[in-house]
Order: structure tokens, then sequence, then C-alpha cells
């Protein structure tokens, strides 16, 4: 009853129920387009109200287009989604950042930058990726649609309690690896399963080294191995980046908070379900080959030969090696690419783009690349442009796009065409995921922008 | 979709592939109706039809021999995105019961919460239960839920799965967690006076 889980998590039992889930209270719940709107007219035929207005958020962000966002959407059935969201808003008394609003934007953008997720909070939205806010140091996880409306009718989830698992990861990342580079590598070891049934904490020198973004990276990536979320005790890094953000404690009320959240943190005898640990020199840039998040190999390496699968797995295997149009034993270095995608709740803050800026700056865009650079939120554009990197990036052949959830999922216009190869900062390699027949090698912003200068994979260090 | 549930026979349905995503289960593109009908007719979409709509013979549902209320599919089911729109097409469909070795979490908590039983068995019963179905597909499996037994009636073999007690009560009784919650508005009060100073 020691680990950091455990604190928040007990802090925040309503009832256990016998021989059953625990009732939980829920701090934040967000909403967007896609997954709520089954549960507002679940609370209207049981003729209820949201419980706790104020503690909910809702944002357009997985159909919004990412151009032309002043006018309406052009996809009807998209248009009514977004336009049912800002009525059911308004008749529930809620909070809504519509499109075009300075405060629009992926809501695993939006949260954390607006001081919306804070350590010790539990956190929810119909959206598996609500992993993410775990960066702030609290528990989030994502959600269905029943247990939406079931937060938006009493302000708790029935759930039961996750085994904790505690991912170790010292020494000292290599030049040119990244945050997304570790999340992947975890993938590749642990599969797309290995973390069903926990929730990870993340520790050791290279998680504490990580900024706030990179931290954000990472959390957002744990459900990709199965786990329900995955989170980091708060520090200086957490406070600094808090401090002053929008909903975020003031005066009297942000020293009480500091003096809690520095609580929080895992005793030192701790003990866990599961504990592993990585060294961090041992990582380097990583891409996927297949059409899950854990078929994740080096840049340089090559693909799986068959007998290195299970003999279960091999259908599977073949199958998405078929699709993805390579071979056991490729070697991807070198291969043609035809699209680029910076962004997402996994890559699409502002440190992902100063760090596609710095490889493609003085550089051209290749011949036969179709890049598009989606900022997570207006605020991550703004501060772009703050910087100049909007300069250096037009000065390269790159135009920056309206924020939202764009290609990682294709539910607007942004769609990768069958056949089509696609180096991807977002978070899932799925057959069909960036568009019907679309192949996805999902990577950091580096190797993203190295294939967009070069129009194909490769290893940015290369570049540097 | 509240539906009592209590024992099933049924022949199978069955996905030998491992880590199906709900994506496949139903991709974005249809994830944009803003009520729960209609889902099951685009389960599997991309599997199950051409380009043009046409079926794809080679699909598993489209192949008459193989029919039932019971999907069987291999390890990792529903990994991936949370959208229940995944669970409401299995049940849209007309599956009541999914069975696999390893479920994904939180598409296992949208399928209870949408009355469609996953049931978890052994690697083995697994293995055994896809080749009953390859030789014979009108093998019969039963699903004894308030037994908490599934059991492939083509060779006997019977193993024993878990739920939680509460859960097993919502699904035989055709409850759901907001009828649960609702009852205790008290209890959610006063952990908030309690946290709140």
């Amino acid at each position: 009853m020691n680990t950091l889980f455990d604190k928040i998590w007990d802090r925040h039992v309503v009832k256990t129920v016998e021989d059953g889930p625990t009732q939980l209270y829920i701090d934040r719940l967000y909403c967007h387009e896609v997954t709520s709107p089954q549960a507002f007219d679940g609370l209207r035929r049981r003729g209820l109200r949201c419980f706790r207005p104020e503690q909910i958020y809702c944002m357009p962000d997985h159909n919004t287009p990412t151009h032309d966002q002043d006018k309406p959407i052009e996809d009807a059935v998209s248009r009514t989604q977004v336009d049912t969201l800002a009525r059911n808003a308004r008749e529930f008394g809620l909070t809504h950042y519509g499109m075009m609003s300075p405060d629009n934007g992926i809501i695993h953008v939006v949260g954390p930058e607006k001081g919306l997720s804070l350590p010790g909070m539990t956190i929810v939205c119909g959206d598996s990726h609500t992993s993410t806010h775990g960066a702030m140091g609290a528990i989030a996880f994502g959600i269905g649609t029943s247990e939406v409306e079931m937060v938006m009718a009493s302000q708790c989830i029935l759930q039961q309690k996750p085994k904790s698992m505690r991912i170790n990861i010292d020494g000292k990342l290599a030049k040119g690896v990244t945050p997304k580079d570790v999340a992947l590598y975890l993938m590749s070891k642990l599969t797309t399963s290995g973390g069903t049934g926990y929730f990870i904490e993340y520790s050791g020198d290279v998680v504490r080294d990580m900024s706030m973004e990179g931290r954000l990276t990472l959390c957002n990536l744990s459900i990709e191995m199965g786990a329900r979320g995955g989170f980091i005790a708060p520090d200086d890094v957490t406070f600094e980046y808090i401090k002053g953000r929008e909903y975020a404690p003031k005066g009297e009320a942000w020293d009480k908070a500091v003096e809690y959240w520095k609580t929080l943190r895992s005793n030192d005898d701790a003990v866990f379900d599961k504990e592993l640990s990585f060294d961090g020199g041992d990582i380097t840039p990583m891409i996927t080959y297949g059409t899950n998040p854990g078929m994740g190999m080096s840049i340089a390496g090559t693909v799986p030969m068959l007998d290195d699968i299970p003999e279960a797995g091999q259908g599977s295997f073949m199958k998405s090696l078929d699709y993805m149009g390579f071979k056991p034993g490729d070697k991807l270095l070198g291969h043609k690419v035809d699209y680029v995608f910076l962004g997402a709740c996994t890559n699409g803050r502002i440190e992902d783009f100063r760090a596609f800026a710095s490889v493609v700056k003085g550089r051209r865009k290749a011949d036969g690349i179709t890049a598009w650079l989606v900022p997570g939120s207006w605020a991550v554009e703004a501060q772009i442009r703050e910087e100049g990197l909007d300069k250096v990036l037009e000065e390269a052949g790159f135009a920056i796009r309206q924020p939202g959830c764009s290609a990682c999922l294709a539910m607007n216009d942004d769609k990768v065409p069958a056949g089509k190869y696609a180096v991807s900062t977002s978070n899932r390699n799925f057959e069909g995921r960036q568009g019907p027949g679309a192949r996805t090698i999902l990577a950091s912003p580096l190797v993203a922008a190295a294939a967009a200068v070069t129009g194909r994979i490769t290893d940015p260090r290369d570049l540097v | 979709m509240k539906q009592k549930f209590n024992i099933i026979t049924s022949t199978c349905v069955p996905l030998p592939l491992e880590n199906v995503d709900t994506d496949q289960i139903i991709p974005a593109r249809f994830l944009k109706a803003t009520d729960k009908k209609g889902f099951g007719d685009n389960l599997f979409y991309d599997w199950r039809y051409d380009k043009d709509g046409t079926p794809k013979k080679d699909f598993v549902l489209n192949n008459p021999i193989y029919k039932g209320v019971i999907l069987v599919a291999g390890k990792n089911f529903g990994s991936g995105s949370s959208r229940e729109h995944a669970a409401w097409a299995i049940a849209g469909y007309g599956f009541r019961v999914v069975i696999s070795s390893f479920f994904a979490d939180i598409h296992k908590n949208n399928e209870l919460n949408n009355f469609v039983l996953p049931v978890v068995v052994s690697e083995d019963f697994l293995a055994e239960l896809f080749a009953s179905i390859d030789a014979d597909p009108d093998t019969e499996v039963t699903v004894d839920l308030p037994d908490q037994t599934v059991t492939n009636n083509g060779t006997g073999r019977s193993e024993r799965f878990e739920i939680n007690g509460y859960k097993k009560h919502c699904l035989i009784n055709g409850i759901d967690d907001i009828d649960y919650l609702l009852q205790n508005k008290e209890k959610i009060e006063e952990w908030e006076r309690k946290n709140r100073q």
C-alpha cells in the first residue's frame, strides 16, 4: 500500500463494491465529439443532469479539419458530430472549447497546457490516450462511452484496481534519441499486451531528465503496451510546467498544492507487482515495420524472420507484413516514403515542432513527399509562430496546418491513400488507421523530419 | 442493449488472428454516428468488404458455414482505441459472447457494459476450440454464466472462467453500473465534503 498509484487511488475510493469493483471518484472528465453523444443521450433517457458539470471540459478534436476551420465542416456527418457536442455542452452546462476558439486543440494537449490536469488527480476521457495526463502525476485512463455516462451521472466510475508495474529507465539517452523512441523501444520489448492489467509508473534517470513534453509523449503511449495508464511522480519539472497556467492554483493555494504534490511519490520500500529495468543507452532511433505499435525495431535493424515468431502468432505476423509490403529480414533504412505526419496527442507539442525544425532547417522538403504538420492546439500553433519556427519550416517548403487529431486516425480529410507509406509521429500503425490501405511507420519527430527532407527512411543522426 | 444473460449454447464464428484491434473491429470513419444503431453492419468492415462494398469471400463473416452468437478470437482481442463503438458493433451484429485467451482491458469493460460476455480461456482450450471448429463448423459451445463454465461440446472439454460477483449479478439481472451508482449519491457527497477542505 505504498506505491504512488496506491496513494492516489486510495484517496479517491468512495466505496468498495462487495465481490466487485471499486467506486472511484473522478476529478476531471474530458469529452470529445466521437465518444460522448451516446452518453448525453443516455442521460436524457434517464432524465438526469451532469452531477458535477464544473468538472467536465468538452472540445471537438477528432473530426476537425486542419484547414479552413472558420468555415463549416464540409463532411455533413462530421459536422453533425461536432455540432452535437456544442449543443450537448450547452444543454448540460459544461465548458466547451469549440473549433476556432483559441482554447481548442487535442484534448490531451490542451488539458495539461491549461493546467486542468494536475498531480494527484483522477482523470478520465472516452479516449484511450487519456494516459497522456499521467505525465502530470495523475491517475489518468481511457474509458468507454457507458463509463463516460457513468461519470457524467455520478462523478464516479466503477473500476477494478489494476496491478502495479514500475519501469525504470536509467542511464542517458544518446543524441538523436527521443522520448518517442523510448516508448517504441518499450513497446517492442513488452508487446502490445505486456502491460495489460497494469498501471505503469515510469522512473529512473532518463525519465527524470525528460521535459514535460517528453513525459507526456511517454505516458501517452502506455496504452499501446496494453497498460491502462502510465504516470510519473511529479517533481520540480512538473511544478515549473504547471506554475502560472490558467487553471493552476494561485498564491497561497499554490504553496499548499505543491506541499501536497511533493508527497506524491512511491515509498522507498514500495512493492510493485512487476518491475522492469532498461538502460537508456541501449535505445536508438526506432521505427515500426508492422501493423501494431509493438512491432518496432531500431531504424537500422531488419524485420524479424518468421522463425523468431511464436507459432500461434505467425499468421498475424505474415498478414501484417503482407499489408505493409515488407518481407521477413528486410532492412527498411532507405525505403521510399510518400507521406510524413507530425502531430497528434503523441507528438503535437512545441518541443516536437522544435525537433522537426532543427532537422529541416536549411534543407528542402523532398520531391514527392506530402507533409502534414499539425500542431496539437492553437496554443502550440501560437508558440510556433512566436519562436519563428514557422519561418524555418516555410523556408524548407513546409506549411503549418490547423490543430486537431488529423491523420492520426483520419476521421477528417487527412487520409493517406491506399498502399502509400507514411512516416508518422502518431501512436498507431493499425491496418487502415491513417486511411483504408495506408501503410504507417511510427517514428519520432526527428525521424519524420529526416524522411521529409530525404524522401526515404533515414537515420536523423546522419543529417545532424 | 440490456439483455439478461444465463446459459448460451451456440455454434461459433472463428477468427484465429492475434491482436485484433478496435480499429479493425470498427474503422474510425464509421464512428461518426451520434446514436448506437447500425454499427453491426460495419463490423470488421475492411476485412469483410472490398473497396466497392462487395463482400470478400474469404472472410469468415461472409462464409455461411460459420454462424452463431459466439465469436472466437486469438490472443489480445480488442487492443487499441477505447471506442465503445467496437462493442456496439459486436453486439449489433448479434454476438452475445466473445471467447479469447486474452482481452484488452478497456474493450473488455465495454463488452460487459453492453451485455456481451468476454470469456477468457486458456491458450490450450482456445487452440483446441479452433481445431474443433475447423474440423466441424457445427461444433457447439456452451457458456454457463451462473456456473462460470465454458464447454467445447465437440470434445467435451470444459473450463471455468472468471468474472467478479458484481458484474455477474448485473448480467444475469440486466442491471447496469449507472443503476448502481445512482443508489449511493450520499456516499459521493460525503467523499466530496471530506476531500474538499
